[in-house]
């Protein structure tokens, strides 16, 4: 590290500190256990929490964008007018959630129906094991780390499939079938736009890609791959393909309410339901946070001099700017018909994606070039980005746009 | 360009979103139980008995003739007349019960009335904790002073007022010609 003095402040090792406080009270042969334990234990109260208030503030936002105030009612127990702007309005729905009646139909596969919220949430919280969230935080370290996320976190899919067939209706098999023929259209440019940085960092381990971006001493600008010209379009593609990957909108084909009432989720109530909802939303810390770790720099500060603040707040300063991000295009998007959005990844990401590749090979082949070789070297780069995209886009929506309205005015 | 539409969408959203915490005329929710729209004055739900002084059952205005009972279409109605010790029927209700779960706010027992002695109201916060006591409205509840029905109504009770002086002030007059000699009424009357 560089800078020894900010990045061992109090702040920065006080996680680990605390952790290996409590450990110390163990013997030898128990430390590695109860490690993991508290492990999984921070992370399930963290995310817990950070889930529990990223419902609100999306019902928030979205009300906002829509020009409504959003909830704002729920105050305390026992007291009275008591409004807090809402702010405990997810533990109300908790509450709400946990009591209501658990309804399962009697025609559906009982075991696979309670198996499947269940899987949902065990594998989005699979991969937030191998998240590095900060300096010395991450649960398990792991070589093929970002491998390990992407096996766990397409294994959400067939969570869902299973809910999708257990339900025995037809509205979830539709819901399931989607999901099914989105994982097949997303995963690969998903995988693809992680390719370039796995090969330019040289390892598949997400603490050793986070350290690849670290900051020169006394450097200005991030060093972060996303400020390459493969790691911005990289970066661009993995945000598209994990909005799919969440079943977030304009993605949500496997929900659409309002086509499939709730595809996989019509025949779940109570607390089931609050388990996919949680699945859902720990899909999308689970994504951001990596999509942060491969192209924001991880924990990294943007600069030297900003590193006294802990990496840890870096880290959920980065994710939780994605996290609104997504909401902002739930608020923005329509929900795409499963045909644009097949067209969409094999004709449009899929080709970018291994254009993309090409220029990453490039980029890293000409690491040496300075001076005004610098400037043909972005020129190079960037036309490697753009004239794909202006052709293939312009050959994708030949004759679909701009749309004409023959009745609207 | 392939993308433009959705950074112009982003913007619109954008927008909006900054805009709802500067704009005041742009939040249009009402936040119902602290602020509310006012009532049109032609709005109306469920009926109620108009009475004229202090004394709320003493001084109504309805006599009991039964005419909004025998109407009411969902037979919400239910009047039982007062008597006195002889068995005598007094002109004001012992029971006038409005069930208000059945009634369907048709205003057809105030258009019968001939005493403009039931009206509707706009009073609409009534849910009640019982279907069948809650909702079943006695002439304690029901009845209310007219200058409540001035105030929720006023076109209406000014023309309403205004015929009830007129009237009184004719069966006065009429009081009066009666009280004068014989042969005052004995000339008949000018055709209508």
């Amino acid at each position: 590290m560089n800078a020894p003095a900010n990045t061992n402040s109090l702040l920065e090792r006080a996680p680990v500190m605390i952790r290996d406080w409590i450990i110390g009270f163990f013997p030898e042969s128990l430390r590695w256990p109860v490690g993991a334990l508290l492990a999984i234990a921070a992370m399930l109260a963290v995310f817990g929490l950070v889930f529990a208030f990223l419902t609100l503030a999306e019902r928030k936002l979205l009300g906002r964008a829509q020009n409504r105030p959003g909830p704002n009612r729920s105050g305390l127990p026992f007291f009275r007018g008591t409004k807090l702007f809402g702010l405990t309005q997810p533990f109300a729905d908790a509450v709400k959630m946990l009591t209501k009646e658990d309804i399962v139909p009697r025609a559906a596969d009982h075991l696979l129906h309670f198996l499947a919220p269940v899987l949902v949430v065990a594998f989005a919280l699979m991969t937030f094991a191998v998240i590095p969230y900060g300096r010395q935080l991450v649960a398990v370290d792991i070589d093929a780390g970002v491998l390990y996320f992407f096996a766990a976190g397409a294994a959400t899919e067939l969570a869902i499939f299973m809910a999708g067939w257990a339900s025995h209706n037809k509205y979830s098999l539709i819901g399931a079938m989607r999901a099914l023929a989105q994982l097949i259209s997303y995963e690969l440019p998903l995988l693809l736009s992680v390719v370039p940085v796995v090969m330019l960092a040289g390892t598949l381990s997400p603490t050793k890609i986070v350290e690849a971006q670290a900051n020169v001493p006394g450097g200005l600008i991030p060093h972060w791959h996303v400020f390459t010209p493969w790691g911005a379009v990289g970066f661009a593609i993995f945000m598209v393909a994990a909005l799919a990957e969440a079943n977030r909108s304009p993605f949500d084909l496997p929900e659409g309410e309002s086509e499939l009432v709730a595809g996989h989720l019509t025949e779940y109530s109570g607390f089931k339901y609050a388990l996919f909802f949680m699945a859902e939303y720990f899909g999308m810390i689970g994504l951001t946070g990596m999509g942060a770790t491969l192209f924001l720099g991880g924990w990294q500060a943007p600069c030297a001099f900003l590193e006294f603040i802990p990496s840890y707040l870096w880290f959920g300063v980065k994710m939780l700017s994605l996290i609104l991000f997504m909401m902002w295009i739930r608020a923005t998007l329509l929900r795409l018909r499963i045909d644009q959005l097949t067209r969409l990844a094999w004709k449009f990401l899929v080709p970018l994606a291994l254009i993309n590749l090409g220029t990453a090979a490039f980029w890293s082949r000409t690491d040496s070039w300075s001076g005004p070789l610098q400037f043909v070297r972005w020129a190079i780069a960037l036309a490697l980005i753009v004239v794909p995209f202006v052709v293939i886009g312009r050959r994708l929506t030949a004759g679909l746009a701009p749309r004409t309205y023959r009745y609207a005015t | 360009m392939l993308g433009t539409g959705i950074i112009k969408g982003l913007a619109v959203t954008a927008k909006n979103f900054v805009g709802s915490f500067y704009d005041p005329a742009r939040l249009v929710t009402v936040e119902y139980p602290e602020k509310q729209i006012p009532i049109p004055e032609n709005y109306r739900n469920f009926p109620f008995l108009v009475h004229e002084g202090d004394d709320p059952i003493a001084t109504l205005r309805c006599v009991a003739c039964k005419i909004c009972e025998n109407e009411c279409p969902p037979q919400c109605i239910y009047i039982v007349a007062e008597r006195d010790e002889k068995g005598k029927v007094l002109k004001k209700p012992k029971i006038f019960d409005i069930d208000i779960a059945v009634c369907m706010s048709c205003q057809i027992c105030v258009e019968v009335c001939p005493f403009d002695a039931i009206k509707m109201d706009q009073h609409f916060e009534i849910a009640a904790g019982n279907r069948f006591e809650g909702l079943l409205l006695h002439r304690e509840q029901l009845a209310k002073p007219n200058s409540y029905y001035q105030k929720i109504h006023p076109t209406e009770a000014a023309e309403v007022d205004a015929m009830l002086t007129a009237m009184k002030a004719r069966q006065a007059a009429e009081k009066s010609a009666k009280a004068k000699p014989a042969p005052a009424t004995q000339t008949p009357p000018p055709a209508a």
